[in-house]
């Protein structure tokens, strides 16, 4: 079962460490992980996918919330969040070719942000399978190269994830 | 001292008087030479110890008996490093404790200076915080934090590393009345609908039994332990943490579990309907076969750390917060009139009467002899211990009365840490008797704190019990290895009398039953920092004892 956590933590240098070598410590894997600063300068928000039963889960939560730069840990459950990922795949292409890979980043609402004479690079955001769409189609032309970030996520609604309530 | 221009050094100096440190344990070197400047007049006293282990250990001992927050300070690269025992045996059991370490220049950082050691990246999973000083203006707000998180919620180490041009920094001392820390807020209360239903659960058992452990030592929590057992009646099993917590001959009391554990506390855990645990972890060396520990009973788990609760068993009434608010809140709920727990306690009150913790009484001179003639001679002794038999049988034979008179690296099992350890609870409780009941493996470990205890006139006594093995090991190996006794003998070690006497400290030996007494009260009424050499039995083993792996009323029989 996999899980996105929404951790708040002090903007400070090491934290992302203190939370990784959690992780690794304590044998918990991590499937994604995606860090930046939030809305206040203070605050950073690292987006972690980790796989588990619930057991697990609650270990990992209880774990984090131990570390004195964790302000604040929340499980978004897929079906209550928007989930995103972004990815840069640089695909080889000639004049055959080029019209069809054009057309399935047309139908993914990707975008071409880079055009050479051999190859493109498309940029995409989605979520996880979209991703994997996209990149099973576009195999059978060649990918060069390819790079994802981690997840993040936000709550759906009203509700958010805010650093007062711990 | 508010708005005042000193150095970083300075600064830390201050910090501590504002933190009301009187002594600390550390030894010098390059990294710390503007710290030590400043401890050259400073008024608080420094212990020169002969090892930095030694140090992290001493501090260690300190907070153990007093509850204050001991510190340690070392320099950078091997003196820091040195240090890593020590802190992670304290981080192991919730000892709160200051480390400073002097670092290189902030400008040498990451190029692998001379002496430089990545100590806040060594000691991340065995701090409970760590800090590399950034800007010597940080150190009072890093200070005041630090002793805070070493100090509550759940207690542990806290590293400091500043790095030397921070100390020889100038800034303006100002210490905070106040701290920010938006991510540590420990709870204190427990829940009262939780405390409720646990109180429900009391009276309703027949068969409750108190499992406790360093957590009631922590929080101060033993006097309301005591009412609150004797008002439900029930049985009080400690873990090794938790040894002085209750005391040894209160009639509830049912002793250690585990392992080593009495057979009637192992017993009674496997009978039980209810299990009351407080301030422990369920660790492997108490619970062995988890999936056969208490199969009848429901849990009760209070614990400080949330973390704790259902990471090892579940537990059937969680309640997170301190130790002795919680039982004292228990305590209102739950009459005596309404328990029902009579044929219980007869039938443990039996088992006692039928398991007792035994030994041969003959005349040749065994370990657990020793422990009981000190724990005769000297009841009111703060006992220290080293790792191996000699802890086992120090847990099993000294009569306990107080807490924090039963002070004994748990969960890192840390060879040398008696010793050293003694010294600091020497500094901590001057009135007391202190004694490190020691195994000849484990003494040496740390034997060149000799040095320290002489010079610095801290009068502890080392009391060892030599069995010319790692006893511990060899038992193992006995059990389960077919006596073959690989790497365990330790003939042709030191006379531990001679080199009591060559550091300028007493040297006493016993060979035989008969000697015991006197060398004890020789060493009580000398003052003097002592060494005793008991020649005990070789191949005495610790008894009971449950194989690792097994369930804990799978016990074997040792005689
Ligand atoms: C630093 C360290 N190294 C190794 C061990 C493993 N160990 C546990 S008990 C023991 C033997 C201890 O021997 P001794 O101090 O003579 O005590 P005895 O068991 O003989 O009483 C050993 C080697 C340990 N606990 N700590
Ligand atoms: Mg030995």
């Amino acid at each position: 079962m996999k899980h996105t956590l929404a951790i708040l933590v002090e903007n400070k240098p090491g934290v992302l460490t203190r939370v990784a070598g959690l992780f690794s410590r304590r044998g918990f894997n991590i499937e994604s992980l995606a860090v930046g600063v939030t809305e206040n300068a203070d605050t950073s928000r690292i987006t972690i996918v980790v796989s588990g039963d619930d057991h697990i889960l609650e270990q990992v939560e209880k774990q984090l919330n131990k570390l004195i730069d964790v302000i604040r840990v929340s499980d978004l459950p897929v079906e209550e969040s928007v989930n995103r990922e972004l990815a840069l795949i640089k695909v080889g292409v000639d004049s055959t070719t080029r019209a069809e890979v054009m057309q399935i980043v047309d139908i993914f609402r990707a975008k071409i942000v880079d055009v050479g004479i051999k190859s493109l690079i498309i940029e995409v955001t989605g979520d996880e399978s979209k991703i994997n769409a996209i990149d099973q189609l576009l195999r059978q032309f060649g990918i060069k190269e390819l790079v994802r970030t981690g997840r993040i996520a936000m709550n759906r609604g009203a509700k958010s994830v805010q650093a007062e309530k711990k | 001292m508010t708005h005042t221009k000193m150095s970083g050094a300075k600064a830390v100096i201050e910090s501590l008087y504002c933190e009301n440190v009187d002594v600390i344990f550390g030894y010098p070197g390059g990294s710390v030479l503007p710290l030590y400047d400043e401890l050259y007049e400073a008024k608080l006293r420094h212990v020169l110890v002969r090892h930095e282990q030694a140090a992290a250990h001493a501090a260690d001992g300190y907070s153990r008996a007093t509850g204050k927050v001991g510190v340690c300070l070392a320099t950078s690269g091997p003196g820091a490093t040195n240090l890593v025992t020590g802190i992670a045996t304290a981080y192991m059991d919730s000892v709160p404790m200051i480390a400073i370490t002097g670092q290189v220049p902030r400008s040498l950082i990451g190029y692998d200076a001379f002496q430089e050691a990545n100590i806040t990246g060594i000691t991340l999973p065995i701090t409970k915080h760590n800090y590399l000083v950034q800007d010597a203006k940080d150190i009072p707000h890093i200070f005041k934090e630090a002793f805070y998180i070493a100090r509550t919620g759940r207690p542990g180490p806290v590293l400091i590393d500043i790095p030397k041009d921070v100390q020889n920094e100038v800034m303006e001392f100002e210490y905070p009345e106040e701290i920010k820390l938006r991510g540590y807020k420990p709870t204190y209360t427990g829940n009262e609908q939780q405390i409720k239903k646990a109180a429900s659960l009391i009276l309703k058992s027949e068969k409750p039994i108190f499992y406790v452990g360093g957590g009631i030592v922590f929080s101060n929590a033993a006097e309301e332990l005591r009412i609150l057992a004797e008002s439900i009646m029930a049985p009080v099993t400690t873990t090794l943490m938790g040894m002085s917590a209750f005391p040894t001959k209160h009639p509830l009391s049912i002793g250690m579990l585990g392992m080593h554990g009495t057979r009637y506390a192992n017993y009674a855990i496997q009978e039980s309907d209810l299990i009351i645990a407080v301030g422990v972890r369920f660790d492997d060396r108490v619970t062995g076969k988890i999936s056969a520990f208490a199969p009848n009973a429901k849990i009760i788990h209070i614990d400080i750390d949330p973390a704790e609760i259902g990471k090892n068993v579940r537990a059937d009434v969680p309640i997170v917060g301190d130790a002795k608010n919680i039982l004292k809140s228990l305590l209102k709920y739950v009459k005596m009139e309404q328990v029902k727990t009579e044929s219980w306690t007869k039938k443990i009150a039996e088992w006692k009467k039928e398991y007792p913790l035994v030994y041969k009484k003959d005349n040749l001179l065994r370990p657990q002899y020793v422990v009981e003639q000190i724990s005769d001679i000297v009841p009111d002794a703060i006992i220290v211990t080293e790792v191996g038999q000699n802890q086992m049988w120090a847990a099993q034979f000294f009569n306990y009365k107080n807490p924090r008179t039963f002070i004994s690296s748990g969960g890192l099992g840390t060879m040398g840490y008696g010793f050293p350890a003694a010294m600091g609870v020497k500094i901590g409780k001057p009135e007391s008797t202190v004694i490190d009941i020691s195994g000849d493996g484990s003494f040496q470990m740390n034997s060149q704190e000799l040095a320290t205890v002489v010079q610095e006139d801290i009068p502890v006594i080392v009391a060892i019990l030599n069995n010319g093995f790692l006893g511990m090991v060899r038992q193992w190996q006995e059990l389960f290895f077919n006596r073959r006794f690989s790497s365990t003998c330790l003939e042709g070690s030191v006379d531990f009398v001679k080199l009591a006497q060559a550091y300028g400290a007493l040297g006493l030996r016993a060979t035989k039953k008969s000697e015991v007494r006197d060398v004890i009260i020789e060493a009580v009424k000398s003052g003097c920092p002592t060494v005793i050499d008991f020649v005990v039995e070789r191949e005495e083993n610790v008894s009971p004892m449950v194989p690792a792996g097994a369930a804990i009323n799978e016990i074997l029989d040792m005689e």
